[in-house]
C-alpha cells in the first residue's frame, strides 16, 4: 500500500478513523450496491498493489476499479513459481495476492496473508460450492489433488491452520478457475483424440509437448499413466515416492524415445509451439487455445474420457493490510464478485466465482455459448470486441456443469513435493 | 594519551589505499558480500516455502551423489567445449582477416564496427529469431525442401544440441573476435617481415609468430566464452525447447522452486569449477607477461 501524503495536515490515524467511520455509516445505511461504500475523501490516494498470474491480472479490471471504486489498483503479472516466491519472501511488497489454491497451501501457513471475514463478503452465499463444500452438485464426487475447499478456510482470524469444514474465515476469494485438458491440432493429428494416453502415442513422436511446471506437469503425466492402464493412483495430487518414480519413469522413457518436441513453461511458448506446427498435441491452457485459433489456425481443447485437470485461483489479503486499506480491499473483493468482472472473465473462457451476478452482465447468447454449451446464435466476441468464434460454434467440452463436473484432479502440492521436484528435474535433464 | 609518542600521521603513506578504496568498497558490497551470503546459505536447511538457518552438508551431499548433477555438468562442459572450438575458429579467422588482410586503417575500423552491429539489439531477441528460422516449417527447412535437397523437414535443426551450440556460437563469437583482433593489432609488423626474410612460409609465420603473439587475446576470449557458456541458462532453455539441462538452468529451476540453499550449493560448486578452469588457463598462458 502506498499513499501519497499530499496534505500534511491529515495524519494517518485521523484518516483511518475517518475511513472507518464512513464505512460504518455506509454499511449501516445498507442501501448501496456495486458502488463505493467507503467515502473517505482520500480514497483516491489509495493504491492497492495486486500481483498474480497473467490470466487474471488484466489492466481492464484495474481501469474499471478506478472508475467504479475510486482507488487505484496496480497489477503485476508473474509466473506461478515467482508468485509463490514473492508471496513467501516479500510479504510487504503486495496488498492483494492473486494466487492459485495449491500455492495457497504453501503460502498461507507462512502467515503472510490474513483470512477474510465472510460476513463482510456480500456474495459469499452465492459462491460456487466447489470452493465451499467441494461439491458442484450435492451428488458430485470430490476430485483428487488440492481441491480448493480444503484450503479455503482457516480456524479463526489469527489462524494459519486450514479448517476441515467451512468457517467464518476464508483464505482466498475465488476469482477464476477452469478445467484443463490437452490441446490438439485437428488438421495434423489425423485421428480422433479421446484419451490422455494419446499424448504418448508413438504416432505423434517428436510432435508432443508437456508443460514444465513440475507440480502441474506431474499431474498431466499421472493422467496419462492412468489412462494407459498402467496403474491407479490413490491420489494423483499426493503421490507416494514409489508412484512418483513410476510416473517419471514412464515419462523419461518417452522422452528418450524422442516423443517430445519441447517442454513449455509460459503461455506464449505453448501458443507458438502449437501455431508453428512444431507440436500437434500438448498440455495447454484454454486461452492459449483461443490465441492459436485467433491466428486462424485450427486448435481444439479436446475433452478426454478420463476427465479434466482443474485449477483455481483466488484473491488473498496481505497480513499488513489494516484500516482504510483493508476496507478498500474488502470493497474490491465485493466488487469483483458483483458481476462485471465475472462476465469479463467468463467471456475469456474462464469461470467466475459467482455465476448469478456475472449472468446479468452477459447477453443471453454469450451465456448460452460459454456456460450452457449451446451453439452460438451470433458471433462470440472477446472482451476487447474481437471475434473469437463464429455463429454456430459450440464450446469445446460443452457446458459449465459438463466441464467442471468432470474434474479428475486439482492442481496440488504433494507431501513428497521436494522428492517429486527432484525426480522431475531428473526427467528434464534425462 | 600522548599524541606525540605516536608516529606522525602522513596522508602520503595511505594514498595508494585511498585510491583503491572506492573500487574496493564497491567490490566488497556488490561482490564479496553476496558471494559470502551464497556460501552461508548453501549450508542452510529448507522446505518447500522457507529456508532455515543451520549448518548442514545435505545440500552438497545431495548434489554430489545425484546422477543428474554429473550428467548436467558433463552436458554443460560439452557445450562449453564445442562453443569454444567454433568461436575460436571463427574469431581467429575474422580477426586475422581484419588485422592482416585489410590494409587501410579506416576499412579496419569500419569492418570492426560492422562486427558489433548485432550487439545493438537484445541478445534474447537475436536468440529467439533463430526459432522461426530453424523450425519444422521454418525458412531453412522450406528452402531446403524447395531446392529439392531434402524431401522432409530436418527435425534436428531446432530444439536440439545443434540449435543450442549454433546460438551460443552466434552470440559469443564476438567475444573471441575482439580480444584476438586487439592483440593481433599490436604485433610488430617487422616481426612478420623478418620471419619472411628468414624464409618462413605463410603457414610457418602463422604458427610460429602470429599465434604465439595472439595468445593473450585467445586466452581472454576463451575466458569470456567459457564462463558465459558455463553460467548460461536462458539460451539452453529456449533453444533446446526445455529438453536439455545446463548447470545454470538447474540453478534457475531450484531458485524458482524456492530451494535457495540447494541453488546456493550448486552455485558455489559451479563457481569453484569455473575458477579452477580459469586458473588452469592462466597457468597455460601467463597473461601478465603477454600483455
Amino acid at each position: 500500500m502506498t499513499k501519497s501524503m499530499k496534505k500534511p495536515g491529515v495524519s494517518r490515524r485521523s484518516l483511518l478513523k475517518g475511513g472507518a467511520a464512513a464505512v460504518g455509516l455506509a454499511a449501516g445505511s445498507g442501501a448501496l450496491t456495486g458502488f463505493p461504500t467507503i467515502w473517505a475523501q482520500n480514497i483516491k490516494d489509495v493504491t492497492l498493489r495486486q500481483f498474480g498470474t497473467g490470466v487474471s491480472n488484466l489492466n481492464a479490471i484495474a481501469d474499471k476499479v478506478k472508475e467504479d471504486l475510486g482507488f487505484t489498483l496496480t497489477m503485476t503479472a508473474l509466473d506461478s513459481d515467482a508468485i509463490t516466491q514473492r508471496a513467501v519472501t516479500q510479504p510487504k511488497s503486495f496488498d492483494i495476492a492473486d494466487i492459485e489454491y495449491w500455492i495457497c497451501k504453501k503460502v498461507f501457513p507462512t502467515g503472510n496473508l490474513q483470512p477474510m471475514d465472510t460476513n463482510k463478503i456480500k456474495y459469499f452465499g452465492q459462491i460456487v460450492p466447489i470452493f465451499v463444500t467441494g461439491k458442484l452438485t450435492p451428488e458430485s464426487v470430490i476430485a483428487q489433488g488440492t481441491a480448493p475447499h480444503t484450503v479455503s478456510f482457516v480456524e479463526g482470524a489469527e489462524s494459519k491452520t486450514f479448517a476441515k469444514a467451512p468457517t467464518q474465515w476464508m483464505t482466498l476469494i475465488p476469482t477464476i478457475y477452469n478445467a484443463d485438458t490437452l490441446g490438439i491440432r485437428p488438421d495434423l493429428v489425423g485421428r480422433p483424440i479421446t484419451n490422455w494416453k494419446d499424448l504418448l502415442d508413438p504416432a505423434f513422436k517428436g510432435k508432443a509437448s508437456i508443460l514444465n511446471i513440475p507440480s502441474i506437469g506431474i499431474m498431466d503425466a499421472a493422467m496419462v499413466c492412468e489412462s494407459m492402464g498402467l496403474w491407479k493412483y490413490a491420489d494423483k495430487g499426493n503421490m507416494t515416492k514409489e508412484e512418483i518414480d513410476k510416473t517419471i519413469g514412464v515419462m523419461t522413457d518417452a522422452k528418450k524415445a524422442g516423443q517430445f518436441r519441447a517442454f513449455w513453461k509460459s503461455f506464449d511458448e505453448s501458443v507458438n509451439l502449437m501455431a508453428s506446427g512444431e507440436v500437434i498435441i500438448q498440455s495447454m491452457w484454454s486461452p492459449a487455445v483461443a490465441a492459436v485459433r485467433a491466428k486462424g489456425i485450427p486448435c481444439v481443447y479436446q475433452p478426454l474420457a478420463e476427465g479434466y485437470r482443474a485449477w483455481g485461483g483466488g484473491l488473498g489479503m496481505a497480513k499488513h493490510l489494516s484500516g482504510l486499506e483493508l476496507d478498500c480491499a474488502y470493497e474490491y473483493i465485493n466488487w469483483y464478485l458483483s458481476g462485471w468482472c465475472g462476465a469479463y472473465l467468463n467471456r475469456q473462457g474462464y469461470y467466475s466465482a459467482v455465476l448469478d451476478t456475472a449472468k446479468k452482465f452477459m447477453s443471453e447468447d454469450e451465456w448460452g455459448y460459454w456456460m450452457e454449451g449451446k451453439p452460438a446464435a451470433g458471433d462470440i466476441l472477446s472482451p476487447e470486441g474481437k471475434v473469437m468464434e463464429k455463429a454456430g460454434a459450440v464450446r469445446d467440452g460443452g457446458a459449465f456443469t459438463e466441464r467442471m463436473g468432470h474434474v479428475a484432479c486439482w492442481n496440488s502440492v504433494m507431501d513428497e513435493d521436494r522428492y517429486m521436484i527432484k525426480k522431475w528435474n531428473e526427467f528434464i535433464a534425462a | 594519551m600522548d599524541a606525540a609518542a605516536k608516529p606522525r600521521f602522513r596522508l602520503g603513506d595511505f594514498t595508494a589505499y585511498l585510491q583503491a578504496l572506492p573500487l574496493g568498497l564497491v567490490l566488497t558490497v556488490f561482490l564479496v558480500v553476496p558471494i559470502l551470503t551464497i556460501v552461508v546459505v548453501s549450508f542452510w536447511d529448507y522446505d518447500s516455502v522457507q529456508v532455515y538457518p543451520d549448518f548442514l552438508l545435505t545440500n552438497y551431499v545431495d548434489l554430489v551423489t545425484s546422477n543428474v548433477t554429473w550428467v548436467t555438468y558433463l552436458n554443460t562442459l560439452k557445450y562449453a567445449l564445442l562453443v569454444w572450438v567454433f568461436t575460436l575458429g571463427i574469431g581467429f579467422t575474422v580477426a586475422y582477416f581484419v588485422a592482416f588482410y585489410v590494409r587501410s586503417a579506416v576499412a579496419q575500423s569500419a569492418l570492426f564496427l560492422i562486427c558489433t552491429i548485432p550487439f545493438l539489439t537484445s541478445n534474447i531477441i537475436r536468440m529467439i529469431s533463430w526459432i522461426p528460422f530453424l523450425g519444422r516449417n521454418g525458412i531453412l527447412n522450406q528452402a531446403l525442401q524447395g531446392a529439392g535437397l531434402t524431401d522432409h523437414p530436418l527435425e534436428f535443426l531446432l530444439f536440439s544440441d545443434f540449435s543450442v551450440v549454433l546460438t551460443f556460437v552466434y552470440l559469443y563469437a564476438q567475444f573471441m573476435v575482439v580480444p584476438i583482433f586487439n592483440s593481433m593489432m599490436r604485433i610488430d609488423r617487422n616481426l612478420i617481415e623478418a620471419a619472411r626474410d628468414a624464409g618462413a612460409n605463410g603457414f610457418q609465420i602463422l604458427v610460429n609468430v602470429i599465434i604465439p603473439l595472439s595468445k593473450s587475446g585467445i586466452l581472454i576470449g576463451t575466458i569470456f566464452v567459457v564462463t558465459l557458456v558455463m553460467g548460461d541458462f536462458i539460451t539452453v532453455r529456449l533453444m533446446s525447447g526445455g529438453q536439455s539441462a545446463s548447470v545454470g538452468l538447474m540453478i534457475a529451476n531450484e531458485i524458482s522452486l524456492l530451494q535457495y540453499p540447494a541453488a546456493a550449493a550448486n552455485a558455489v560448486v559451479l563457481l569453484v569449477i569455473v575458477l579452477l578452469m580459469v586458473a588452469a588457463m592462466l597457468k597455460v598462458v601467463d597473461i601478465r607477461k603477454e600483455l
